[in-house]
């Protein structure tokens, strides 16, 4: 057990709380086997999500324990009707889960890899999303969705997408992306207890990181973002593993004397528009810092609202910090390049102040 | 298969308020007053009503884009109907769905759907959650499509899932030989489209999807087999819609009159009549007593739309979301 200072805006703050130093993927597992137990209706469907069935008993084996040991050890827990392990099929069992939200109950979906998003994107666009408006209100789809996106672990081109904005852009769809412990347990917890279809993004870069969580069962109320850090020079707006780059960048720039507000979105739609819009109007300048592709992204999105609600308090045009437009490349030096690294949101902010 | 004299009035019933509501629908249509393309269903009726004869409210259909049939036969309100179909606030939808998105979730209906196959994994779904409670015998799922979803990868996905999972399905596919234009011959690779379901371990019918009776009992032992726990059925209704494939197609450009007249001989309705007169199962009064009540049913629905109020315009951002911290109005 532990204690943290680290101030936290979105509630009471670290300080004096209980909590743990804990690895993001066991944070994910225990959220979700609290929401399990905390609600009878919740089960996950997905790919391998137990792995493995014994040739004889027929009993499941959890040799995989789902894409990356997400949900090893649950089957053993809950059992194969509440671990549902799926064909690969993800048009057919993300409509099924669909159809499960529509008639009561509350899917999780492990969709594996970001990229096979496309591959059930007509049930997600289509049924998920537009059932409760296109049926005039009469029912909800509280369905919880998740993959793993983004570069930097030799994926290669169809196992690495970030295409973040591809969800956003949905009427009817939400999308959260944790970037720490922290936050995958509020946000993933809020997620599944939403009446609304959820799309948490997860970072592959982020599975393995530790950090603190508090003990106690909180959610974090998405469509908020929260401050990382405090700084008066710039504001570097982060989302999933960028805010891990944008703090990394503000303490290059604090070597150099430039204090960064740093702004972890954690909700893509919804979103914070109020926190993007406060820490503007006092820092003046705004980088924005998104793994995704620079065409249509959250951070096209997030400039557009900062110059419609905030162009007279801006000192510089606002700029964004993206992947190239180009797929994700394999070759280690090429994927990297891909990548918004700190020296690119320091070079961008340099630039910017004039301070090169 | 027995059916009972209750049950007998109950599908002539639906029937000829299949084919009323679609021709009245289609009047209507032609006059201005629906708000945008329309699907008729009639010469289908057997399908749906052979179908839904053994449903409850606690079972649930998915349908599709040509879903009037399917939604009368579940039991949705005509006069909710025209008024959606017109665009009106007291439609099933408040006039949000239109004619290809009308739903009645308190009668385990899951929406008409305009992509073609996309409602079949929701029937699907459904039948995963009464497999979860262990309700399977009185909540089934049963898929209606057409032999131009055949095609489309998703059945066969929810196909296997249905199969691998032991699911309550019933797999509907009313095969009435078009896919918009597209003849089934040049589409589908198989003679029967049912032979398929031997592939994914389950029984496959070939239906008379002009035949009600057939309908019946077909479905009759797929509804048991889904009840009793023992898995899905793909049941393959070859049946035949009068009119194009949208209220302004013109088959004559693609189907030949006497293909036409041979399913006309073979019309669903006027079949029913001549069996249930002849057998004495029904009398010609009450058949005449119950054409009457539709005929003033679809006036009646007519007259309930058209009077009907338009939805405000603050609809146009609400059921978006349960709830969303951004205001939709401020986000144009």
């Amino acid at each position: 057990m532990t204690t943290h200072n680290k101030i936290n805006p979105l509630g009471p703050g670290y300080e004096g709380v209980t909590g743990k130093d804990l690895r993001f993927r066991d944070v994910f597992r225990d959220t979700l086997r609290a929401e399990m137990n905390r609600d009878q209706d919740v089960f996950l469907m997905g790919e391998d999500i137990s792995g493995g069935f014994d040739r004889d008993t027929k009993e499941p084996l959890d040799a995989w324990g789902g894409p990356f040991a997400a949900t090893k050890g649950l089957v053993q827990e809950f059992g194969p009707e509440r671990i549902r392990d799926a064909p690969i099929s993800e048009a057919g069992f993300v409509g099924a889960a669909v159809g499960a939200a529509l008639t009561g109950l509350r899917p999780v979906v492990d969709l594996m890899y970001f990229d096979f998003v496309t591959v059930a994107y007509d049930q997600l666009l289509s049924n998920a999303a537009k059932s409760r408006y296109m049926f005039g209100g009469q029912t909800r789809v509280p369905m919880t969705l998740f993959a793993r996106s983004g570069a930097g672990t030799g994926h290669a081109a169809q196992h690495s997408e970030s295409f973040y904005s591809m969800l956003a852009h949905i009427p009817g769809l939400k999308v959260v992306v944790p970037s720490d412990p922290y936050s995958v347990k509020g946000l993933l917890a809020a997620a599944i207890r939403d009446d609304d279809p959820v799309f948490l993004v997860n970072d592959k870069k982020l599975i393995n990181l530790t950090g603190f969580v508090p003990d106690e069962d909180y959610v974090i109320e998405l469509g908020k973002g929260r401050y990382m850090q405090r700084g008066d020079d710039v504001t570097l707006v982060g989302m999933s593993y960028t805010s891990i780059v944008c703090e990394q960048a503000a303490a290059q720039l604090a070597d150099a004397g430039i204090k960064a507000d740093v702004i972890d979105m954690m909700s893509l739609s919804p979103f914070d528009e109020d926190i993007l819009l406060e820490s503007v109007q006092k820092t003046n300048n705004v980088v924005i810092v998104d793994e995704d592709t620079p065409r249509a992204s959250m951070a096209s999105e997030f400039a557009a609202v900062i110059a419609d609600k905030a162009f007279d308090y801006l000192d510089a045009p606002v700029k964004r910090v993206t992947g190239p437009h180009s797929p994700v490349p394999y070759n280690k030096g090429l994927e990297n390049a891909f990548m918004p690294q700190p020296e690119d949101v320091v070079g961008t902010v340099r630039n910017m102040l004039g301070r090169d | 298969m027995e059916i009972s004299k209750e049950k007998l009035e109950w599908i002539y019933t639906t029937m000829y308020r299949i084919r009323r509501f679609e021709e009245t629908m289609l009047e209507q249509t032609f006059k201005g007053n629906s708000m945008g393309v329309t699907h008729p269903s009639d010469g289908q009726e057997a399908p749906p009503t052979g179908i839904c004869a053994h449903l409850t409210d606690k079972d649930w259909i998915g349908s599709t884009h040509r879903g009037h049939g399917h939604c009368i036969a579940k039991g949705l309100d005509t006069h909710a109907m025209m008024a959606e179909i017109m665009g009106r606030a007291t439609g099933q939808c408040g006039g949000k769905g239109g004619s290809m998105h009308i739903a009645d979730f308190s009668k385990g209906m899951l929406g008409a759907n305009a992509i073609v196959g996309a409602s079949i994994p929701l029937a699907v779904g459904a039948a995963l959650t009464a497999k979860y409670k262990g309700i399977e015998n009185e909540s089934v799922g049963v898929s209606f499509f057409g032999d131009g979803a055949s095609s489309q990868g998703v059945l066969h996905e929810s196909m296997n899932l249905a199969s691998i999972w032991k699911l309550p399905v019933i797999f509907a596919c009313e095969n009435n030989g078009y896919a918009e234009a597209t003849p089934a011959w040049y589409s589908v690779s198989a003679d029967d489209i049912a032979s398929r379901a031997d592939g994914y371990g389950m029984p496959g019918v070939v239906v008379d999807g002009m035949d009600v009776f057939a309908v019946y009992d077909a479905a009759g032992e797929a509804v048991a087999r889904a009840r009793a726990g023992e898995g899905p059925t793909f049941l393959e209704l070859k049946t035949y819609r009068y009119h194009g494939h949208f209220h302004a197609d013109d088959p004559k450009k693609y189907r030949k009159a006497d293909e036409e007249e041979h399913y006309h001989e073979r019309d669903a309705l006027t079949n029913f009549e001549k069996r249930v007169t002849s057998q004495k199962l029904l009398s010609a009064k009450k058949l005449k007593s119950i054409r009457d009540s539709i005929e003033q049913e679809m006036l009646d629905a007519v007259e309930f739309a058209l009077s009907s109020p338009m939805p405000d315009v603050e609809a146009l951002y609400s059921d978006v979301y349960v709830n969303y911290s951004n205001p939709i109005l401020g986000l144009r």
